[in-house]
């Protein structure tokens, strides 16, 4: 298992998602994947975004600045073909 | 083994892509969504940059109708190929500057070449498509044209009108009963809302104009504005997203103003502070002002003063305002805000 980071502060959604599940793409099951944003549109978005592929939000932190959102990528059997 | 037919819907969010592919699953389809991110979509981005939106459910519409019908969705961003469509479209622009026809054959010759692909495999696509629901991309004789300039042809099904256009593939395949699609037609909204009633839907949006910007008459005179300025119909991603934020006032042919409305809009604008000269007034609240173009000393000072003018300080004699280069270095002005009569209609784009 192996974590890696998303840069995506100042991307307006859906473009977030976009960089969320290309990344998430390019991972093994389990990995984990955290990702760093400012739109707060995507506390909505990458949740949903994950369940609708079967992967996994282990956190969700926000402050003023910026938000964080931790995923764990889940089997391609079982989540996106994409 | 049988085969399990599959299809690839484009899924925009709104009612009728959420009915066409629950219509087609419901025939025991296996289906996925597609969704493609232009640049000019309505969808979400609008809430990060409109305090007034806050109070609004932050749900991008297309993700939420895959929830509802429980399929995947793949969002495609397409901004670099799409541009030749917003620029130059064959079959021209609608009322603004939407070039619906070509973008419709643009995204099911993408959804096409998704489809086909060898990892996924798809036999049709599925589109929410009515005849005679848009003047210009949903008409009896445009449809033809969809599906033969797409090149998708007989593969392309548009479940909500089917029975009012030729068979194709997957109805003469016997993948889908062709007596359970539908003949729906025109502008009337009735027997979309009465079909999602009896499939159990209570809540869809339903954008009153669709779902892109370009359909939108103040946002094409703003991107219209840019390319008769700039000589040449072009864009990046950024020129884009900032029509769609603050008020845009042009003095002067070399400059115009980006004037944040709200927090929403001053903190995205505050984000190109690199990329512009910006203003900001200091003795008052006020927005966050970005000044595209090639302004002069005294046109930064009329910046200024319309800057003054739309902050807090708008009826005070004096205005300290801050002018901040693309590089940083700073500048303070002392200034009259402008009145208000004195900023000509002209001037907003």
């Amino acid at each position: 298992m192996s974590s890696f980071d998303l840069d995506a502060r100042r991307l307006l959604c859906p473009m977030p998602v976009i960089k969320t599940q290309n990344r998430i793409k390019e991972l093994e099951p389990g990995d984990q994947l955290a990702v760093y944003c400012t739109d707060p549109g995507v506390l909505e978005d990458i949740p949903t975004w994950c369940r609708i592929n079967g992967h996994t939000v282990l956190s969700s932190h926000s402050n003023d600045q910026e938000i964080c959102i931790t995923i764990q990528a889940e089997s391609p059997r079982h989540g996106a073909l994409n | 083994m049988s085969h399990t037919p599959k299809a690839v819907a484009l899924i925009s969010g709104g009612l009728d892509s959420l009915l066409a592919t629950k219509v087609v699953m419901d025939q025991g389809v296996h289906v996925e969504g597609i969704n493609f991110y232009t640049g000019f979509c309505v969808e979400g981005h609008t809430h990060a940059i409109r305090q007034q939106d806050k109070q609004k459910a932050k749900r991008n519409n297309a993700l939420w109708v895959a929830e509802q019908l429980g399929i995947k969705l793949h969002i495609i961003e397409v901004i670099e190929e799409y541009r030749d469509v917003v620029i130059n479209p064959k079959h021209g622009y609608g009322q603004n500057l939407n070039p619906c026809l070509d973008c419709k054959i643009f995204m099911v010759n993408k959804a096409q070449a998704w489809a086909w692909m060898e990892e996924n495999q798809f036999d049709f696509i599925i589109t929410g498509e009515v005849i005679g629901q848009r003047p210009k991309s949903q008409r009896r004789d445009t449809m033809p044209v969809i599906a033969r300039e797409s090149g998708a042809d007989d593969r392309l099904l548009r479940p909500l009108c089917a029975k009012h256009l030729p068979m194709t593939l997957p109805e003469r395949e016997g993948w889908v009963d062709r007596e359970a699609l539908f003949d729906f037609h025109g502008r009337n909204r009735k027997p979309q809302i009465a079909l999602a009633k009896e499939l159990g839907f209570t809540d869809f949006a339903q954008p009153a104009g669709g779902c892109c910007f370009l359909t939108d008459q103040s946002y094409s005179s703003k991107l219209q504005d840019l390319w008769t300025t700039r000589g040449k119909r072009e864009y990046e991603i950024d020129d884009i997203m900032l029509l769609k934020v603050g008020r845009h006032i042009r003095p002067k042919p070399n400059f115009k103003l980006i004037v944040g409305r709200e927090e929403g809009g001053n903190n995205y604008l505050s984000g190109y502070r690199r990329d512009f000269t910006s203003i900001n007034t200091v003795s008052h609240k006020g927005p966050l002002v970005l000044v595209d173009g090639s302004p002069s000393e005294d046109d930064l000072k009329l910046a200024a003063e319309i800057t003054a003018r739309f902050g807090q300080g708008r009826d005070a004699s004096e205005v300290d305002v801050e002018i901040t280069t693309k590089d940083g270095q700073c500048q303070r002005l002392t200034v009259q805000p402008m009145a208000t009569t004195a900023i000509e209609q002209s001037w907003y784009v």
